[in-house]
């Protein structure tokens, strides 16, 4: 008996063969990390691991990580830079822009949307021409039992502390440039600065809560012309604050 | 070199073997054939070298590193002065004014948006005919903040290679091309910037201009991987940005230029560059004629043009020197 079939050799694999075998899958791993790496970025967007209050003008929140070129002309141009970028553990949010209100709110000192107009991609959208037409969320106590006006109390000296960098523009005090909130102590007999300070008139109001005239005490009431700057957050003297801005909440929805 | 070699070898196609005699020009067959003939090659190779390091030449890199220094300083001393000169940052700016787009961040934008932007438009074309002009992937090493970063990386790579402390893993370079599809694809698909969020170019100039963050623990992984495993990987086998500006630069005048007379083939050239596919004509035999223009994958970051040992590589705009 022979061994007539034997079984096909298999031509040996040269050295150079195997090199060039390893960087074709070496590019290729190397390829799937980094598209791996980019859409890691998905999950923070996906989960909301972080919700932004994005600047004025901003579009829905997939739209406006669309449409942001990640440039930053918007921190450029801001007098009282509440534009910040987001970082990496954002991720696709990495370089877009957010205000962390109750560090440093807008308060439209710019008065004319100055970030709406810098951005080049319209991602704050154009549409929006003046303060009172921008939607960035409804401001909302959430801490009724904190907030000093329904306690009765007032506010003497800094509302934030002396240290707190935070800007504000006091257009009785420099109509142009924005200065500290701690260079500008109060004496009020009863806390009102979420009204007192808020930029866009008849967004919120402190409503007395009786008709006895020796009570002082009161509740900020928000009405919907409120476009959810976060002044009143920046500027509420209790800590954590009573007034907070509910992110991206529109008034049709309440 | 043909616009096709150019562009094909730019997406990722090896270099071909050496040409067929039959390809060669009336003139660069003559040269050949003498340099065949040349006695005493080495030492004469030797001495031109030896006379070159005694005095090398660092024009190019100096002017180049000043350029990418000085552009990005512009910008983070505009803003922290304010005096509004560079607005933005590299993916998208305002210079003195006007609209100034990155053309990969402008097609992610796009593309993920999935609408035509004017201000971007103007921008963009803007950028397009400023780096048609001067060269296309001129962007790369002439502005790119991590192509400074990555040179040092490199620097740091090749004297561990020297050590025999590490080897070169290269890759294939059709993969840029592959995750540039990619990329587009999952721009326009998911609707998201997916690239922007990893591009070491956008980050490193945020953090330039805005301050620091965890972001550049990305770029600083990728400069861990060059120094220890392959040289220039990004830059040369990913950035989508660099092919981006591959194709702007195909037909622009700014090039470098070589010269098939006085070249000795001893390769130095193809050792300093980026992208060595470009240089494949000064190897022996493979000129098909006296002089050729680097395909357009080429930087232009002149890296050549300064070790060359006998000006055989030389910057050079199309048409101006008719014009003179």
């Amino acid at each position: 008996m022979t061994d007539a079939k034997t079984p096909p050799k298999k031509k040996p694999v040269t050295v150079r063969q195997l090199r060039e075998r390893r960087r074709v899958l070496r590019s290729i791993g190397a390829g799937a990390a980094v598209v791996g790496a980019a859409m890691l970025g998905f999950f923070p967007v996906a989960k909301k691991w972080m919700e932004r209050l994005r600047p004025p003008g901003a579009l829905d929140e997939d739209a406006f990580l669309a449409a942001c070129i990640k440039c930053g002309q918007c921190v450029q141009v801001c007098p009282v830079e509440a534009i910040k970028l987001g970082d990496l553990d954002e991720g696709f949010g990495v370089g877009v822009p957010y205000i962390d209100a109750r560090t440093q709110a807008c308060d439209f000192s710019c008065d004319a949307v100055q970030c709406v107009l810098a951005c080049p991609t319209e991602a704050l959208s154009h549409d929006t021409d003046v303060k009172e037409q921008v939607r960035m969320g409804i401001a909302r106590l959430s801490r009724p039992k904190a907030c000093l006006a329904r306690l009765g109390k007032g506010v003497k000296g800094t509302a934030r502390g002396d240290d707190f960098p935070g800007l504000h523009r006091y257009i009785n005090v420099d109509r142009w440039t924005p200065i500290r909130i701690a260079d500008h102590p109060y004496d009020l007999e009863l806390c009102d600065l979420c009204e007192r300070e808020c930029p866009i008139e008849g967004a919120i109001t402190i409503q007395r809560d009786n008709f006895d005239l020796t009570d002082l005490r009161g509740t900020p009431v928000v009405f919907d012309k409120c476009v959810g700057c976060g002044m009143c957050e920046m500027i509420c003297p209790v800590d954590p604050p009573a007034i907070v801005i509910d992110i991206r909440k529109r008034w049709e929805d309440v | 070199m043909s616009m096709l070699t150019s562009i094909t070898e730019m997406f990722g196609r090896s270099p071909g073997t050496k040409p067929d005699d039959s390809a060669y020009s009336e003139g660069a067959r003559k040269i050949h054939d003498v340099k065949r003939d040349i006695k005493g090659k080495k030492e004469r190779v030797a001495a031109i070298k030896a006379e070159r390091d005694m005095n090398p030449s660092r024009k190019w890199l100096y002017r180049r590193w000043a350029s990418i220094i000085i552009i990005n300083a512009l910008f983070v001393v505009s803003f922290s002065l304010d005096i509004q000169l560079i607005e933005g940052s590299l993916s998208a700016s305002r210079v003195v004014g006007f609209h100034f787009a990155d053309l990969n961040a402008s097609l992610q934008v796009m593309l993920a948006f999935k609408e035509i932007l004017i201000n971007l438009v103007i921008g963009t074309v803007t950028v397009l005919l400023l780096w048609w002009l001067l060269g296309g992937r001129t962007f790369c090493s002439w502005v790119c903040p991590y192509h400074l970063l990555s040179e040092l990386a490199e620097k740091i790579h090749l004297r561990l290679t020297d050590m025999k402390l590490v080897r070169d893993m290269p890759m294939h370079r059709g993969v840029r091309t592959v995750l540039y599809i990619i990329f587009a694809g999952l721009a326009f698909g998911t609707g998201y910037t997916v690239f922007e969020a990893i591009s070491p170019v956008g980050i490193l100039s945020r953090a330039m201009i805005y301050g620091p963050g965890l972001a550049l623990i990305w770029v600083v992984v990728l400069l861990l991987f060059e120094i220890f495993i392959t040289r220039r990987a990004w830059c040369r086998y990913i950035c989508p940005i660099g092919l981006t500006y591959g194709m702007v630069g195909v037909t622009s005048p700014v090039h470098v230029k070589y010269d098939l007379e006085n070249c000795l083939h001893e390769g130095d050239c193809r050792k300093v560059c980026l992208v060595p596919h470009v240089l494949e004509p000064t190897k022996k035999g493979f000129a098909l004629k006296e002089q050729v223009t680097l395909g357009a994958d080429c930087t232009r970051c002149g890296m050549c043009v300064d070790i060359c040992p006998t000006q055989s590589l030389t910057f050079d705009v199309k048409g101006l020197n008719k014009l003179l």
